[in-house]
């Protein structure tokens, strides 16, 4: 099974509900799917057992065959490949790896070969037992989409994944969404945050993903995201409100659960709160109004964190 | 053309992680710069217009690329198309468009010349007026790809737009990363402004961001957004910025007006008393302290 954790407005706190989720699971797998920017080791100082490199495939011109004709250029469509007289110029960054070059070259002077992008490394985490997987762009690489791909490969369909995307609502964030059983949009109650969410939604719409929201920073006498969701019929399954000791603890690359160990059983209920979505039909939510009615009336209410831990609040604080 | 004025300023914000405060400080910089053009780059969530509040001019299709259409009329089913598409784009003779990266191979490939190969618009992108200057921005359709090109676009439009009303400044709110998008961002800039916070995350992500700049060889300064929300990784950030011979533009503490003028839509500099407002206007001080050096030279 596989959860995206998306959201449109980066710094909403995607890695923070996604490392605490896995946390929070049994037998549940962390993939960091933002190669651009992979974050969730930080917290979840995994034990890292395997790094291998991760490769695309780009043309090579066999000089020795090559008589310059420029059909390789000329039926390129991303203008990846330049033709003189005595050279083949390759702009290795507009190259898509989609191989229509080496296919059609009449003299059989391009070879793909591969180049790497990125590693992806995987391991688990201690002492918990969660999975770790993570893929990790080489400066300077352009195209996420190939790493993305290669990292939600190595999942174990068996497992709960949970998938750490991008911030954004192009080409990265849709790969990480592609295929996936359901969405959790992380959002803030903000102009921007709300905003933010509505180019997020459409797109999950688009590509007919089944989804809910989660409210991080929630703050008090502000219903932007929970009028948007009524509106919408969207289940809001989770409000998190702004704590500046989450904040600072997030600073430090603790994930919550750890200090708040009683935060689990929210995230676990969070989790079940997604298994009855998806058995409830496992409909679009765009068409099903009752569903997201019995999801934000019933026994499934919006977890509030009215109190992190009222028994530990005097030395919570600092270190 | 022909006329001998300075080429306009540009300065990009940009940060390697999201959220960190790009879009307030783009926006201060507007207010405190006057004559300018904004340009908006991340165009897979623009926000800056929720504050800068545009005046729509023009609007403009956005052509990212071509992609795949099969006509199932002439389609006999033979598979070779799904076979050889890399991207996993067709599935039971459809083409998913989201999938489809416009390579053309199937187009090529198919022996009843059953696929249609034309240009879709993934996106608009539009031109309006603020206060003292002109405004750019984009907005991709739901899915689209080919991001770098259109922030590409919407940069190309901005400098034109610089030149042609002899605006001093071009100021550019960048997407976060460090991909394809952002490589755009860069492209033909001045300065680089990079807005950090002090996170694990937070100086991770600028690490690799640093990386990037340096392979572009442009100038860039360092900003620390909500600096006192974690002293001993601010100090960090401080420390690895002089290492790296980046200049600090500033540290603007944790301050709630920040989140009380978002939530009103409104940018941090009308609040000019509050401690955020204050660091932005010496970061824009230090920020023209460049441009004099540089020009000094």
């Amino acid at each position: 099974m596989n959860i995206v954790i998306a959201s449109g407005k980066g710094g909403t706190g995607k890695t923070t509900i996604a490392t605490n989720l896995t946390l929070s699971l049994k037998n549940a797998v962390y993939l960091d799917c933002d190669v651009e920017e992979p974050d969730g080791h930080l917290f979840l100082r995994p034990v890292v057992e395997q790094t291998k490199t991760a490769s695309r495939l780009l043309p090579e011109i066999n000089y020795e065959k090559c008589n310059f004709c420029g059909r390789c250029s000329e039926i390129c469509q991303f203008h990846a490949l330049t033709v003189l007289p005595g050279q083949v110029i390759l702009f290795e960054e507009m190259c898509h790896s989609c191989g229509v070059c080496a296919y059609y070259c009449p003299l059989g002077a391009i070879r793909e070969k591969e180049q790497p992008m990125g590693i992806i490394r995987n391991g688990y985490v201690s002492p918990d037992g969660s999975g770790f997987l993570e893929g990790r762009l080489n400066i300077g690489e352009m195209m996420a989409g190939p790493l993305i791909q290669q990292v939600k490969a190595m999942a174990d369909p068996k497992k709960i994944n949970i998938l750490d995307a991008p911030p954004g609502t192009a080409c990265s964030m849709v790969e990480v969404v592609r295929g996936a059983d359901y969405c959790l949009l992380v959002t803030e109650p903000t102009p921007f945050g709300l905003h933010d969410l509505k180019l997020a939604v459409n797109v999950l719409r688009v590509m007919q993903c089944p989804f809910a929201v989660v409210e991080n920073k929630a703050m008090e006498h502000n219903d932007l995201i929970v009028q948007f969701c009524q509106t919408e019929k969207i289940p809001l399954l989770m409000k998190i409100p702004f704590d500046r000791r989450l904040a600072e603890a997030y600073s430090r690359g603790e994930p919550a659960v750890r200090i708040f160990p009683h935060l689990k059983r929210e995230f676990r209920l969070l989790f079940r709160k997604i298994e009855l979505q998806l058995q409830t039909g496992n409909l679009v939510i765009e068409n099903s109004g009752e569903l997201s009615d019995r999801v934000n009336n019933s026994s499934l209410k919006a977890v509030e964190w009215q109190t992190l831990s009222p028994e530990r609040n005097g030395n919570s604080d600092g270190k | 053309m022909g006329n001998n004025h300075t080429p306009c300023k540009q300065i990009v914000v940009v940060s390697g992680k999201g959220g960190t405060g790009k879009t307030t400080l783009a926006a201060s910089l507007s207010v405190l710069t006057a004559k300018r053009v904004m340009a908006d780059a991340d165009v897979d969530a623009a926000d800056l217009h929720i504050l800068l509040k545009p005046q729509l001019q023009n609007s403009y299709p956005y052509v990212g690329g071509k992609k795949a259409f099969i006509d199932s009329f002439r389609c006999t089913q033979c598979g070779i198309c799904e076979e050889y598409c890399r991207f996993d784009a067709i599935q039971d003779y459809r083409v998913d468009p989201l999938a489809c990266e416009g390579c053309g191979f199937c187009m090529q490939l198919c022996p009843q010349q059953a696929i249609d190969f034309r240009e879709v618009v993934s996106g608009f992108y539009h031109e309006g007026l603020i206060d003292g200057g002109k405004f750019v921005d984009a907005v991709l359709r739901p899915g689209e790809g080919n991001s770098g090109k259109l922030v590409s676009q919407v940069k190309k439009r901005a400098a034109a737009l610089a030149e042609s009303t002899e605006l001093e400044w071009l100021i550019v709110d960048g997407p976060p990363g460090i991909g394809c998008p952002v490589n755009a961002s860069l492209t033909g800039v001045d300065l680089a402004v990079m807005v950090t916070e002090p996170t694990v995350s937070g100086l991770h992500d600028l690490e690799r961001l640093v990386q990037l700049i340096h392979r572009f060889r442009i100038p860039a300064g360092v900003v620390i957004n909500k600096a006192d929300l974690n002293d001993v990784i601010c100090s960090q950030i401080e420390s690895f910025a002089e290492n790296e011979q980046l200049p600090l533009l500033g540290k603007i503490p944790f301050d709630e007006t920040v989140v009380t003028a978002l939530l009103e839509e409104k940018i941090i500099t009308e609040f000019p008393d509050c401690p955020a407002a204050r660091e932005i206007v010496q970061i824009y001080q230090n920020i023209n302290t460049f441009f004099e050096i540089k020009t000094g030279n």
